[in-house]
Order: C-alpha cells, then sequence, then structure tokens
C-alpha cells in the first residue's frame, strides 16, 4: 500500500514536472494538449463511474458501450427534432436509466448471467441505433461557458474553467459519487451489498432494492456521459460512434481500484496520453504510421497503470446472484 | 395470548432434506429458551425463518401477535427482533465499527458520523465487556474477535427478542460467563431470549425452558430444573452420551514437531509470536492454553505454512518445512483443523466429496497422474460420511448448504482420515453437538495413539485439560509455561495464562 502510494506520487510529480518544462517551451500547445486531455478524458472518467457505481453494488456491467450509445443517439435524436439541446440531455439520461433498469431487470428479477445481460445491452444498442440512425441531421451544441475571474489564471483558466457546462456538470458528479461513496450511508450499505450482501439484507438492507437503484442511477450517469460525447464533444452522431469506449472506461474502472478518483486519474491519464497522440499526428513529427500512434494511448496507458495498480481486488459478490437462504 | 414469538406448524425443506417439520414453539417476554439439537436437526433453519432469512413452506410466525411475511428481514428488525448469526453475517473488507452501525448508521447532516459511531462502538464493547477494536478490519480478525463482533451488532439496538445462534462457539470461559449474564439481565428487563448451543453447562445455567429438535421436528421440552446435563444429552442424542474423556496414559516417543526460536506478524504487523520453542513427541496431545490474541494463530498459521515466518524455524522428523507453502506442509505429514472453517477449511461451491479430498486431490489413489478417480472420491466420501456421521442428503451436496456443525465434521473428517505425522488442531470441536464432540475426541486420542503429534488449541480451557497430556500455556506470543496433564490444575494454568508466575 505504501509503496503504491509513493509510486503513485512520484508519477504525478513527474507529470507536473513534464507539464512544467512543455509550458516553458511553448504554453500555447502544452495547454491546449492538457486542455484536451480533460476532455477526452471525462467521457470515459463518467463511464468509469457507471462501472463502479453498478459493480459496487455487485452487479457486473458490460453493458457500459451500449448505455453510451444508445443514450448518445436519443440524446442526439430528440435535440435534433426539437431543436432544443436541453432536451436533448435530459432524453439521453432518461435513456441511460431505461438501460440500466434493462440490466437491473435481466440480471437481479431474472437473475441472467450478468455479462449475458450486459452483451444484449450492447448488441440491442447498436442494432436498434443502427436502424433507426438518418444520415444529415444537426442538433443544437452546448457551447463553453467561461467562469467568471477563474478563467483568466493562466495554463488553469483554459483548461479547468473554459468548458462546456457538461463537463462541470460531469466533474461535480464524479466528486459526489466519491464522497457519497465513503461517507454516507448510501455509500456504505451499498459497498457492504457489493462485498457480502448477507450482511446488509441481515441488517434490514434491502439488496434487491439498494441494487435496483444503484444500477438505475449509473444508468443516468451513463446518460451522462452519452448526452456529453454527442452533444457537447462531438456535437453529431454517428454509426458505432462511442467506439469501445465503454470497454476502456471497465479497464479504466479497474486501474483505478473501483474509487471513483483512481478512476478519474487513470481516465485523465488515458485521456493525456490521446491529447498528445493526437498532437503527434498533427505535427506529424514522427513519420510513423497513424496505426502505430492510434495504439500509443492504449499501450501507454496500459503499461503505466499496469505497474502502479499494484493487487487490484474487486468486490467480492460481483456477478453473483444474491440468494437469501444461501447467505 | 401475551407470547413474544409464536411459531405454529413451520415446514421447510431443503433438496433432500425436510430441515424442519411442524414446528411449534413459543417464547415469552423476559424468558430465556434454550433451543437443543444434533448438528443437521434445524435449528439455525427454524430461527432464520424467524428472521426473515428462510422462507418456510408453510406454517405460522408471528411477533407480539403480528403475523410476519415470510423472508422479510427488515419486518423482523422493525418489530424487535436481533440475532446473532452462526454463519457471521460480517463485511470483510470493513472495519468492526462500519460492521456493527451497517443498516443503522449514526449521521451528522447526509453524512455518516463515524467519530460518534466510533464512541459507540468502544461504549458497547466497555458494556457487554466484550473487547474489540473498532478501527481493525473483519478479514484480519481471529473468529473469537469476529463472533464478539456478531454479538455487539445485535446487542447494539434495544430489542424485544434475542436470537442467538450459537454465539458461545469460540468465546473463552470469561465471556462466554459475562455474555450469561447480559442474557440474564436482558430477560429480567423483558427482552425473550432465544439460544441456541451445544454446550449444556451454558442451557444448565440460562435457560428456562429447553425445547430439543431432532431431526428437525420437535423431540421433546424440558427445563434445567428437571433434568441435568446427561438428561439433555440423552434427550439430543437419543443415547447416553460420554461427557469426560476417556484416554489412556501417552506413550511418546521422540520430537516429531519442533519449533525453534519462531517470530510471526500479525495482520498488523507487530510481533505476534516472538521466539516461540515448542517441541511436540509422537504420541502425544500438547494442549495450547492461552487467552485469545496472545498469538496461538499466528502460531499455528505460520506452522502450516499460511502466514510468513521472520524467523525461526519449524522440523516435522528432523525436516525443515518450507516457508508460506501450506500445500509442502501438509504434504510432509502435516494436517491441520483451522479454526476459520468458512475462510480455510472449505471451498463452499464444492461438493462433499471434493471437500473431503481438497488436499490430496492430486494423489493416489484420488488421482492418477492428471486424471481423477472419481470412484475413489465417492468411496472415500461415503465412508468418511458415514464415520463421521456428517449429515447430509448425498455426497454430492455442497458444502454450502451444510449446518454449521457438518462443516466442520467435513474438516475434522478430512484431516483426521490422513496418515499423518502432525495434527494441529484449532478450535476441532467448534460449533459440532455433544455426540460429535466425544467422537472427535476419541479421533484425536486414536491419532495419538497412532504415534501421530497432536497440536491443539482451543478456547475452551476444559477441552485442552481434559484431552492434552501436556499443557503449553502461552502468553505475550511465547510459551511461558509447559505443564504436566497431571499438574495442570484449573487455577494454575488461569493464573500463567494471565501472565502471572505460578
Ligand atoms: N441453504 C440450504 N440448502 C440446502 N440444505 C440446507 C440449507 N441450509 C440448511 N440445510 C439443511 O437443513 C438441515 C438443517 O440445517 P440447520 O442449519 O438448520 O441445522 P442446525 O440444527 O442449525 O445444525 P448445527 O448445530 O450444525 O448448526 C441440514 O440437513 C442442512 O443440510
Ligand atoms: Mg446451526
Amino acid at each position: 500500500m505504501k509503496r503504491f502510494l509513493t509510486f503513485k506520487w512520484i508519477l504525478t510529480l513527474i507529470l507536473i514536472a513534464i507539464t512544467g518544462y512543455l509550458y516553458s517551451r511553448d504554453g500555447v500547445i502544452t495547454t491546449s494538449v492538457v486542455a484536451t486531455a480533460l476532455i477526452f478524458g471525462l467521457p470515459l472518467a463518467l463511464a468509469a463511474m457507471v462501472g463502479i457505481m453498478c459493480e459496487r453494488t455487485g452487479i457486473v456491467n458490460i453493458g457500459i458501450e451500449g448505455t453510451l450509445l444508445f443514450s448518445s443517439f436519443i440524446g442526439f435524436f430528440v435535440a435534433s427534432t426539437t431543436n432544443n439541446g436541453v432536451f436533448g440531455i435530459f432524453s439521453a439520461i432518461l435513456a441511460g436509466v431505461v438501460t440500466g433498469l434493462f440490466l437491473a431487470f435481466m440480471s437481479i428479477s431474472w437473475k441472467m448471467d450478468q455479462i449475458i445481460a450486459g452483451t444484449i445491452i450492447n448488441i440491442l444498442a447498436t442494432g436498434l441505433t443502427s436502424f433507426l440512425y438518418k444520415q444529415g441531421h444537426t442538433a443544437p451544441t452546448t457551447s463553453p461557458i467561461d467562469i467568471p475571474f477563474f478563467s483568466n489564471i493562466p495554463f488553469f483558466g483554459q483548461v479547468l474553467f473554459m468548458n462546456g457546462p457538461l463537463v462541470y456538470f460531469g466533474l461535480v458528479v464524479i466528486f459526489a459519487l466519491y464522497v457519497a461513496l465513503y461517507h454516507t450511508s448510501w455509500g456504505l450499505r451499498s459497498r457492504a451489498v457489493g462485498e457480502h450482501p448477507g450482511s446488509a439484507d441481515t441488517a434490514g438492507v434491502s439488496v434487491f432494492r439498494l441494487r435496483y437503484l444503484n444500477v438505475a442511477l449509473a444508468g443516468a450517469v451513463g446518460g451522462l456521459a452519452g448526452a456529453y460525447l454527442s452533444l457537447e464533444l462531438v456535437g453529431s452522431w454517428d454509426r458505432g460512434f462511442t467506439a469501445g469506449k465503454g470497454f476502456t472506461a471497465l479497464a479504466l474502472m479497474i486501474f483505478g481500484r473501483w474509487n471513483p478518483m483512481g478512476a478519474l486519474a487513470a481516465a485523465m491519464f488515458f485521456g493525456l496520453a490521446q491529447a498528445i497522440t493526437n498532437q503527434l499526428m498533427f505535427a506529424d513529427v514522427a513519420h510513423i504510421p497513424e496505426q502505430f500512434v492510434n495504439m500509443l494511448p492504449y499501450v501507454l496507458t496500459i503499461v503505466v497503470l499496469a505497474i502502479s495498480a499494484g493487487k487490484v481486488r474487486p468486490p467480492a459478490a460481483e456477478g453473483q446472484q444474491y440468494e437469501k437462504e444461501q447467505a | 395470548m401475551s407470547a413474544l414469538l409464536e411459531i405454529t406448524n413451520v415446514t421447510k425443506t431443503f433438496p433432500g432434506v425436510v430441515a424442519n417439520e411442524n414446528i411449534s414453539i413459543s417464547v415469552s417476554a423476559g424468558e430465556i429458551v434454550a433451543l437443543l439439537g444434533e448438528n443437521g436437526a434445524g435449528k439455525s433453519t427454524l430461527v432464520k425463518s424467524v428472521f426473515g432469512m428462510v422462507r418456510p413452506d408453510s406454517g405460522e410466525i408471528r411477533i407480539k401477535g403480528e403475523l410476519i411475511s415470510p423472508g422479510d428481514t427488515s419486518g423482523a428488525i422493525a418489530r424487535g427482533v436481533g440475532m446473532v448469526h452462526q454463519h457471521f453475517q460480517l463485511v470483510p473488507v470493513m472495519t468492526v465499527t462500519e460492521n456493527i452501525i451497517l443498516g443503522d448508521e449514526p449521521k451528522r447532516g447526509i453524512f455518516l458520523n463515524m467519530k460518534a459511531a466510533r464512541a459507540e462502538v468502544l461504549a458497547l464493547s466497555e458494556k457487554y465487556g466484550l473487547e474489540v477494536d473498532p478501527d481493525a478490519f473483519v478479514e484480519d480478525l481471529a473468529v473469537g474477535t469476529q463472533q464478539r463482533i456478531e454479538i455487539l451488532k445485535a446487542l447494539r439496538k434495544d430489542v424485544d427478542l434475542l436470537i442467538l445462534d450459537e454465539p458461545t462457539a469460540v468465546l473463552t470461559p470469561q465471556e462466554t460467563d459475562e455474555l450469561l449474564q447480559v442474557m440474564r439481565n436482558l430477560a429480567a428487563s423483558g427482552v425473550g431470549v432465544l439460544f441456541i448451543t451445544h454446550k449444556l453447562r451454558e442451557v444448565m445455567a440460562v435457560a428456562d425452558r429447553v425445547v430439543v429438535l431432532r431431526n428437525g421436528r420437535v423431540a421433546g421440552s424440558t427445563s434445567p430444573k428437571e433434568t441435568d446435563e446427561e438428561g439433555l444429552a440423552q434427550l439430543m442424542v437419543g443415547r447416553n452420551v460420554v461427557l469426560q474423556v476417556e484416554k489412556g496414559d501417552a506413550k511418546p516417543e521422540a520430537a516429531t514437531l519442533v519449533i525453534r526460536e519462531l517470530h510471526v506478524n500479525d495482520d498488523r504487523k507487530h510481533l505476534a509470536v516472538s521466539g516461540l520453542n515448542l517441541e511436540v513427541r509422537a504420541g502425544e496431545i500438547v494442549g495450547v492454553a492461552g487467552v485469545e490474541g496472545n498469538g496461538q494463530r499466528e502460531l499455528v498459521e505460520a506452522i502450516c505454512g499460511m502466514r510468513p515466518r521472520i524467523s525461526g524455524e519449524v522440523l516435522v522428523s528432523g525436516e525443515a518445512t518450507p516457508d508460506m507453502h501450506p500445500h509442502k506442509v501438509h504434504s510432509m505429514g502435516v494436517s491441520h483443523i483451522p479454526e476459520d472453517r468458512e475462510k480455510h477449511g472449505l471451498v463452499s461451491s464444492y461438493s462433499i466429496e471434493d471437500n473431503l479430498v481438497l488436499n490430496q486431490f492430486d494423489r493416489e489413489p484420488f488421482a492418477k497422474s492428471w486424471i481423477r478417480n472419481i470412484g475413489a472420491l465417492e468411496d472415500n466420501a461415503t465412508r468418511l460420511v458415514e464415520e463421521f456421521d456428517i449429515r447430509t442428503p448425498s455426497i454430492k451436496t455442497t458444502a454450502s448448504a451444510l449446518s454449521g456443525g457438518n462443516k466442520q465434521k467435513v474438516v475434522v473428517a478430512r484431516e483426521l482420515s490422513q496418515d499423518t505425522r502432525v495434527v494441529v488442531a484449532a478450535q476441532p470441536t467448534r460449533g459440532v453437538d455433544v455426540g460429535s464432540i466425544e467422537f472427535i475426541h476419541n479421533q484425536l486420542i486414536a491419532a495419538r495413539d497412532a504415534g501421530a503429534a497432536v497440536l491443539l488449541v482451543s478456547a475452551e480451557l476444559d477441552e485442552i485439560l481434559s484431552l492434552a497430556d501436556r499443557v503449553a500455556v502461552m502468553f505475550g506470543g511465547k510459551i511461558v509455561a509447559i505443564l504436566d496433564a497431571k499438574e495442570a490444575e484449573r487455577g494454575l494454568v488461569g493464573r500463567l495464562m494471565a501472565g502471572l508466575s505460578a
């Protein structure tokens, strides 16, 4: 544990030092790369939160990809037909809740294997959105909000305080989730249910209800991530638009040890690697084939996080059905 | 009708067994009712039905006259029922405090108030004389400590009906006495207590009424005034039970298990065993007596290769055993009955036949090179189930479906059925009924007489005094005295255990 902490801090210090050095060399590019890291990393961080909320209560969710795809599509579709971005965002969140409830229904009420239930969501989302999708639509997107005063701080202003509304909202959600998980009775109960549901049940906590609630709430967070993707980050929608982000998020969740802050850090690291890659490709400094450059964020993240994550332990009751009489 | 708890005609079947058949029992306010019965008689099933953890097939359960719906645990809690579970309901990765407050957490605004929670746990622990460290993680704790947490959890709330399912299985005699006193006080204040135990002394000491279950049915009821321990045992088992251990003199030979200058840390990296020396000779039982937490658990785990040794060595027949390699240690002839059967003794999702060969499945006759010999496996299981009286519908049943005492018998059967040079037995009779205690004790003596060196650790001083040929008193991570069985008199051992000199 101690070793792990020091490694984490050393890594952070190195990153800060490198950023500082680069900033002194070329402030504009460095600032834009770090700002891009945040907006690339955020959807992954939010998607990882979906995984954390589900798995912490014992439900494996490999349908995050489907949630992202479906909710980003619905968000875009509603925003484009009503020409109202706010409607779009709310519909996306609602769509996320629907996928969450569907997963809960299959895996908790029907006691279906959770991996299969998640796969069903992924397949349905891919099929349904591809079928309904029509090219050539546009939708209103959110526009960045500069936070007065803070946005004038050099470097940090542009990175943190000149973003779209969903970035701020997403960050608030992540921090709130962290606090809730470790400092409220909801969090304590959720973790107990994911580790040893019998203890929660015998303490009067309904395992069934809490799992339903958390998987649905997680769906809402996934919907937010979807809305962010189609209505803020990209501003359009296309088939297969989420490109595996839901699966990447699962890996980041593991690297972050099922802790919201850990997953956020892992997602930001991945976002940074992606931003740097983009910059490299744009500058075309290395003359390396694009395919290899595109691999870079994945390779870098796997190497660095695999070293820093140390021994990880998933919630003990993850993926298991809870039966009272077996407790 | 003023009965606090009224169970009427409750029946519950599991695949292949009728766990409860038409059971009717009532408990009044202020009354202590002891529920007795052999392992697998259906005691836990019955009380779990009351607490909503089992759904009976038919019958009615009323609390204060109100019908409770099957499987409604929070309803039972809301009606003032508290329960200590035989199979501890604790979250291993959480702290003692978190476990105790779970379900009814002290809050400040919307946040948990851990400071208040911690203070509450300390106060509880003080009030009931059950020592716990509020900040320790449950997974690091010995079963005795876990038992205390489980009890504190139930005592925390003001309940009207307290159900205790073998709360004393791993408590020390002093802790047990304190708990019995707590039960009397609660009953005096009007709480009804339903108490399950295999220790007849406790029944005689506190019960107002005794109900005996046999094979899922009420076999009779009595009260401590009308009978004695022998009578209770007879009612339970249906035959005469010898409560006193009968054994011949030991004929010890050369030292088989030799421990030299052993140093071992506990989970929190404090030295728990500090320079321990001990020899156990072939053909003798050495009992380790000590107050829990003086390094017994660490000693046992270090011997068996389950906990890193800092320094020192453990020899079996002159050969050094490897550190942290339980399988190798076992194959050098060391059997181990672990104190925590759920964690170290069984794979609960495996069948009984597989559990019975967990540490020898890869050897003749159970396997030939890479192929398992299912026939040999089944023969072995059939024989042991019969011999050790393991109550199960079939050898294919998973261990999780067994009653607590029968799980224990599976572990004991596996470890004592092998030809071993050393037997390390920690709490070997935890949770088993009087008839089976007699049997397990005889098996330990038989292992001794067959030339094994037996190291026995138990929270029950009586068990040690009656079985051991020599008593090693452990205090502060060392053996402070070794007494011959003849000179090991209760008072003396007790003083030595407390760290006083003789
Ligand atoms: N979840 C389960 N699935 C299948 N069978 C079960 C289950 N729980 C209990 N049984 C069976 O029901 C019977 C009664 O078990 P129970 O646990 O009530 O016994 P008990 O009287 O508490 O015994 P012990 O003294 O060993 O704790 C046993 O035969 C057991 O195998
Ligand atoms: Mg029982």
